[in-house]
């Protein structure tokens, strides 16, 4: 961390810790959620939007001062368009079954309001090095919770973590499935991913009392 | 008949909060109190009502393989699939703009109570996201389109509806501390979509079971990697048959 001053380390490490976009800010839920049942799928829209954010943050923390404030919105929205499309593009070619699986749901990183919220909250007050810090910071947090979510769905869904089977063949009965263990199918449904995300939420609001709402 | 199949199916099956979690943050953040969450539902089955067509005849006419051939032989060969992002983007943020303005002018009482709303929307995920499943569902025609975009707009206004009635009444339980306010929330929801999955049978009947579930991309862990070259290739045929259906 030498060459990050301690404000700067700051601006990554403050979202890891007590200012997450997800659980305390409530950003960003829209689009991510129906693609945790499986890890990679998880791993690659974290890794996206990541990638999205802190391009974003840079060229409109560039631009801040000669975007007119009365049509900022659609300049941002064009601005996120066209890096979404980057990365659509870049996954279509290199991998293909995977941007399938993931169909709408790489498009939808255009109106992912923890986009639009960071822009609004930071690039546009900030040069352009601080808010790439900022959108790393941001989006690492959040593609964290994706992982998390992802981790959890696979492992008790499917028994495997990147289509490895971790617990044995549930088949051949091998490993956990020989003392009688069971995949748990519903952790794929989509409604698992909210009460997954909810008991994340309690977990860490039972941890840090400061967080919890009247 | 294909009309009425596509409007319930929209709502209750396919409704996009719960099956697809679609304008979550707005979901969230709006849903403290029934009157506003009714101003924001309408808001959202008026814009979508609006948008949905527009972004169809653009991606009829300019986007899709082949759509230029209206212009002449030669521009048969184009493709601009790549561009449908950002089109969809623009003409939605520029027809909320629109919109506001005309309604300020025309019914100023309608105006005042989806007025704050209207701004709000451009960046709401279920916008934009009737328009990206509208054309990776290909729904045929314009009539069709229109009826997607009302329906899936009525879907997201009764959920939103739903889970502020439940947050109003919630208030006066003994929940746990760190689960109150959003943790709760979010546990709901998910029982609320439990319950709207119930729903999946509805339209299908007997054998049609296992296609319908195959078209989600949430379903696609579960028939893992055997189906899943062949479901990828089918998977387009499959949508399209159960919005056809006759």
């Amino acid at each position: 961390m030498a060459l990050l001053s301690k404000k700067d380390s700051k601006l990554i490490l403050d979202p890891l810790a007590d200012n997450n976009p997800i659980t305390i800010q409530v950003l960003g839920i829209c689009s991510a959620l129906a693609i945790t049942a499986q890890l990679k799928a998880s791993i690659v829209m974290a890794i996206s939007v990541i990638a999205v954010l802190a391009v974003g943050n840079v060229v409109i923390s560039l631009m801040r001062n000669i975007i007119p404030s009365k049509i900022r919105i659609i300049v941002q929205l064009i601005v996120v368009a066209a890096l979404v499309i980057i990365v659509d593009q870049v996954l279509k070619a290199f991998a293909y079954t995977l941007s399938k699986e993931l169909s709408v749901f790489i498009g939808l990183i255009i109106t992912n309001c923890i986009i639009m919220g960071r822009f609004e909250a930071f690039a546009l007050g900030n040069g352009p090095w601080r808010s790439f810090l900022d959108g790393i910071g941001n989006a690492a947090r959040y593609g964290l919770i994706l992982v998390i979510v992802g981790f959890f769905r696979e492992l008790l869904g499917s028994g495997t973590l990147l289509g490895i089977q971790v617990l044995g063949d549930p088949i051949a009965k091998t490993g956990l499935y020989a003392i009688g263990y069971e995949n748990n199918g519903f952790m794929l449904l989509s409604p698992m991913a909210l009460i997954v995300i909810g008991i994340i939420i309690w977990v860490q609001r039972s941890r840090n009392k400061e967080l919890i709402e009247e | 008949m294909e009309h009425i199949e596509l409007f319930f199916k929209s709502i209750f099956i396919d409704n996009m909060i719960f099956a697809t979690f679609l304008g979550m943050c707005s979901y969230l953040a709006v849903s403290k109190k029934v009157t506003t969450a009714v101003g924001l539902g309408a808001a959202v089955i008026f814009v979508l009502a609006v948008t949905v067509p527009i972004n169809w005849l653009l991606d009829q006419y300019i986007l899709r393989d082949g759509a230029l051939v209206w212009l002449g032989e030669e521009y048969a060969s184009y493709d601009l699939g790549f561009l449908s992002f950002i089109l969809f983007i623009a003409t939605i943020a520029t027809m909320v703009q629109l919109v506001e303005i005309v309604v300020e002018k025309f019914s100023p009482s309608l105006y005042n109570s989806l007025g704050i709303f209207l701004p709000l929307i451009a960046v709401n995920c279920a916008i934009l996201g009737g328009s990206l499943f509208m054309q990776s569902r290909e729904i045929p025609t314009l009539g069709l389109a229109l009826n997607y975009g009302i329906s899936s707009g009525i879907g997201w206004f009764l959920a939103i509806l739903a889970i502020a009635a439940i947050r109003e009444k919630i208030r006066y339980s003994n929940v746990p501390p760190a689960l109150r306010g959003l943790g709760i929330t979010f546990i709901i929801t998910g029982l609320m979509a439990i319950g709207f999955m119930s729903f999946g049978g509805m339209l299908t009947g007997g054998d049609d079971d296992s296609t319908s579930l195959e078209g989600k991309p949430e379903n696609i862990g579960i028939q893992k990697e055997e189906i899943q070259q062949e479901n990828i290739e089918t998977e387009k045929t499959v949508e399209v048959s159960t919005i056809t259906k006759q």
